[in-house]
C-alpha cells in the first residue's frame, strides 16, 4: 500500500461494510456478492494480462476446477468444504504449471489459442464425467459453508465473508506489484528479452503468475459452489473467460482496481439489460464496443488520468508521469 | 451397414462440415494476414450468411441463385462496414483490446440475427434433389456434393486470386510487410478493407451452402468461429493451403470420433489436436517451424 491508494482503499472497505446496513434488500445483497466473486476471479487475470502481458483465455476453466473440485469432494465424499476449497486451488494450480510450461512459451495469438483449447477440453469434461460432475443437468447437494457452528448460511454472512476475501486480495496485489517482483513483472510485458537481460527470470515469473491466476479463479470457484450450490458446466465455458477478459479490460487491465471496477460494471449490466429483453444482446455488445473504442485504458484508466488532469491544473505544473 | 460403408459416409461427412472449418479458417487467414487480427466475428458471417439466403429466397421470393449472390453480397458488406466503423480507427492497439472488439462486433451481430430472424432454427431446401443418393452402399445427402464442389471452386479462384493477379499480388505484399507494401504504392488501408470484404464473402458462402445440411439459427457462429480459428492454427496461421487440410483433417476427425468412439468428446479430441500443434511445432502442420 503506497500514500496514494491507501485512503482510497480504507474509503472502499467502509463502504463495503456499511452497504448491506445501509441497503437492506435481499436481491442486492445477491448481486454484491457475485460481483465479490468476479472480482477475485478477475483479479487473478489482472495480474497476469495487465502486469505480465500474458493472455489467457481460460480462466473460466480454473473458475470451474475450483468450483467442481470442492463440489465433488463435498458433495460426493463429504469431504470439509473448506479443505475441498483448498484442494480445488492446489488442482488449479498443478493444471496451470502442467499448461504453463509447454504454453507460455508462446507468445500473442497463439498463447491466446492454446488457452482457449485448453478451457474447451476441461468444459467438455466437465459435461461427460457424468458420474462424477453430474453432466450437463450439473452438480447439485454442495453443502454452505461453516466455521465452527457458525454457518454461512444467511446472505449477509456470505456478502461480508466474500468480500473479506476480496479485499484482503486487493491489499495482497497492491503490495505485490508495488515491489521488486511487480516491477520485474512489467519489465516482462514490455519486452522480455530486455527483462532477461537485467536479471529478471522471466520463464519461472511467468508461471508462477499464471499459476496464482489459477488459484484466485479456483477460489472464486469455491466460493461459488458453495453459495448457489447448484453447478453446471456453461457457468465455466470459453464464453464465461470472454467475460472475465470483458471485465478487466473495460476495467482497465493495468490497475488492480480495475478488476474489480470491471466486475461491477459486467456484472450489474447484462442484470440491468434484462430489462430490454430481446434487445439485450445487441446493447450489450454496443456498450462493450462503445467502452473499448473511446476508453482503451478502461474506467480506472479514465479516472486516473482524470486525477491526473485537475492535479496538473490545481497546482499549476506539469506533470511529467 | 457394412463397415466399408460406414466409413465412407462417415469420410463424406467428415469432408463436407470439415469444408465449412475450411473455409472459416481460410476467411480468419485473410484478415489476420492483412491485419493481425483475430477476429472473432467470423463465425457470425457464416450465420447471417445462411440466414440472409433463407430471407431472400423465402421471405423475398427471389430465385435461389440471386438470393445466394445477394446474401454474400450483403455479408460482404456487412464486413465493410465492421472494418471501417471500427478497426479502421485505431492506431496501434493491444492484442486484448482487439480480440475484444472483434467479439463486441459478433455480440452485436448475433444480437441483430435474433432480432431479425428469431431464435428459431430455419430451413434452407438443397440446391438440387433432396433425394439421398447411394454410392459404395452409403446414403449421401446430395447437398455434400454441392458443399465439396463450391469449397473446390472457391479454393481454384482464391489460388488464381492471390497467384496470378495484380490485386492478389499487392494483398500478399501487405501480409509479408506492410510498410513496404505502402512504400510500393500500394493502398493498403483499401487492401484491409478489402481482406475484410473477402473474408466475409467466404464465410457467407459457407454459410449458405452448409444450411440445407444442418439447418441455421443466430447463436451458432461462436462455435463455428472457434473451430475455424483452431484449424488456421493448426495448418499455420496465414497459410491458405494449411488452414484448408487442417479444416478438413478437423471435420474428418470430428465425425469419426463421433462414430467411433464418443460423440460427447469429439471436440475435445480436436482441440487437443490444436494444444499438441502448437506445443510441438507453432508454426502449424504446414507452416514454418519458428513463429515469432
Amino acid at each position: 500500500m503506497t500514500k496514494h491508494n491507501l485512503p482510497l482503499y480504507l474509503l472502499f472497505s467502509l463502504a463495503i461494510l456499511l452497504f448491506p446496513f445501509l441497503i437492506a434488500n435481499e436481491y442486492f445483497l445477491t448481486v454484491m456478492i457475485v460481483i465479490g466473486i468476479n472480482a477475485l476471479v478477475a483479479l487473478g487475470l489482472i495480474l497476469l494480462i495487465g502486469f505480465t502481458g500474458q493472455l489467457s483465455l481460460c480462466q473460466a476453466a480454473f473458475y470451474g476446477i475450483g468450483a467442481y473440485t470442492t463440489g465433488v469432494l463435498s458433495a460426493k465424499f463429504s469431504f470439509n468444504p473448506w479443505f475441498s476449497i483448498a484442494v480445488g486451488i492446489v488442482m488449479a494450480c498443478c493444471l496451470a504449471f502442467v499448461l504453463g510450461l509447454p504454453a507460455l512459451k508462446l507468445k500473442g495469438h497463439y498463447l491466446a489459442m492454446a488457452t482457449l483449447g485448453f478451457g474447451e477440453i476441461i468444459n467438455i469434461v466437465f459435461k461427460e464425467w457424468g458420474n462424477l460432475t453430474g453432466g450437463p443437468s450439473g452438480l447439485i447437494g454442495i453443502p454452505q459453508l461453516a466455521l465452527g457452528g457458525f454457518m454461512f448460511d444467511t446472505d449477509l454472512r456470505y456478502y461480508l465473508l466474500v468480500w473479506f476475501i476480496v479485499l484482503v486480495v486487493i491489499a495482497i496485489l497492491f503490495n505485490l506489484t508495488n515491489s521488486r517482483i511487480g516491477r520485474g513483472l512489467l519489465s516482462i510485458k514490455h519486452s522480455e528479452e530486455a527483462a532477461a537481460s537485467l536479471g529478471v527470470a522471466v520463464a519461472t515469473y511467468k508461471i508462477k503468475i499464471f499459476m496464482c491466476c489459477a488459484a484466485l479463479g479456483a477460489l472464486g470457484g469455491g466460493l461459488y459452489a458453495h453459495y448457489i450450490t447448484v453447478i453446471s458446466p456453461e457457468a465455466f465455458d470459453v464464453f464465461h473467460s470472454i467475460v472475465l477478459i470483458i471485465m478487466v479490460v473495460t476495467g482497465g487491465l493495468t490497475y488492480i482496481e480495475g478488476g474489480v471496477i470491471g466486475a461491477f460494471l459486467f456484472t450489474l449490466i447484462p442484470e440491468l439489460l434484462q430489462a430490454v429483453e430481446d434487445y439485450s444482446i445487441i446493447t450489450y455488445g454496443f456498450i462493450l464496443l462503445f467502452i473499448l473504442m473511446f476508453m482503451p485504458q478502461g474506467i480506472a484508466g479514465l479516472f486516473n488520468s482524470g486525477i491526473k488532469k485537475i492535479k496538473g491544473h490545481l497546482f499549476n505544473k506539469v506533470n511529467v508521469l | 451397414m457394412a463397415l466399408s460403408a460406414q466409413i465412407f459416409q462417415l469420410l463424406l461427412t467428415g469432408i463436407t462440415i470439415g469444408g465449412i472449418y475450411s473455409m472459416v479458417a481460410i476467411g480468419f487467414n485473410i484478415i489476420y494476414n492483412s491485419t493481425d487480427i483475430l477476429n472473432f466475428a467470423q463465425g457470425e458471417f457464416v450465420v447471417i450468411g445462411g440466414l440472409s439466403a433463407i430471407m431472400f429466397h423465402h421471405a423475398l421470393g427471389l430465385n435461389f441463385v440471386l438470393s445466394f449472390f445477394l446474401a454474400v453480397a450483403s455479408v460482404s458488406f456487412i464486413g465493410i462496414l465492421f472494418e471501417r466503423s471500427t478497426i479502421h480507427f485505431l492506431k496501434k492497439p493491444a492484442l486484448v483490446t482487439l480480440i475484444l472488439i472483434t467479439i463486441a462486433v459478433s455480440i452485436i451481430l448475433r444480437g441483430s440475427a435474433m432480432l431479425v430472424w428469431g431464435k428459431d432454427s430455419l430451413v434452407l431446401e438443397p440446391f438440387s434433389s433432396s433425394e439421398p443418393l447411394l454410392i459404395l452402399g452409403a446414403a449421401i445427402h446430395s447437398q455434400m456434393l454441392w458443399v465439396i464442389g463450391i469449397m473446390v471452386v472457391v479454393v481454384l479462384f482464391l489460388t488464381y486470386l492471390f497467384g496470378f493477379t495484380l490485386f492478389g499480388k499487392a494483398l500478399r505484399a501487405c501480409a509479408i510487410n506492410r510498410d513496404a507494401a505502402k512504400l510500393m504504392g500500394i493502398n493498403t488501408k483499401a487492401m484491409v478493407t478489402l481482406s475484410f470484404a473477402m473474408s466475409a464473402a467466404i464465410g457467407a458462402i459457407a454459410g449458405i451452402i452448409i444450411t440445407p445440411i444442418t439447418l441455421m439459427e443466430y447463436d451458432r457462429g461462436a462455435v463455428l468461429g472457434i473451430k475455424g480459428f483452431s484449424a488456421a492454427i493448426v495448418g499455420g496461421v496465414g497459410n491458405s493451403t494449411g488452414a484448408l487440410v487442417a479444416g478438413l483433417m478437423f471435420g474428418i476427425i470430428e465425425s469419426f470420433c463421433a462414430g467411433f468412439i464418443s460423440s460427447g468428446y469429439k471436440d475435445a479430441f480436436a482441440f487437443a489436436l490444436m494444444l499438441l500443434v502448437l506445443f510441438v511445432r507453432p508454426g502449424g502442420l504446414l507452416g514454418k517451424y519458428e513463429v515469432e
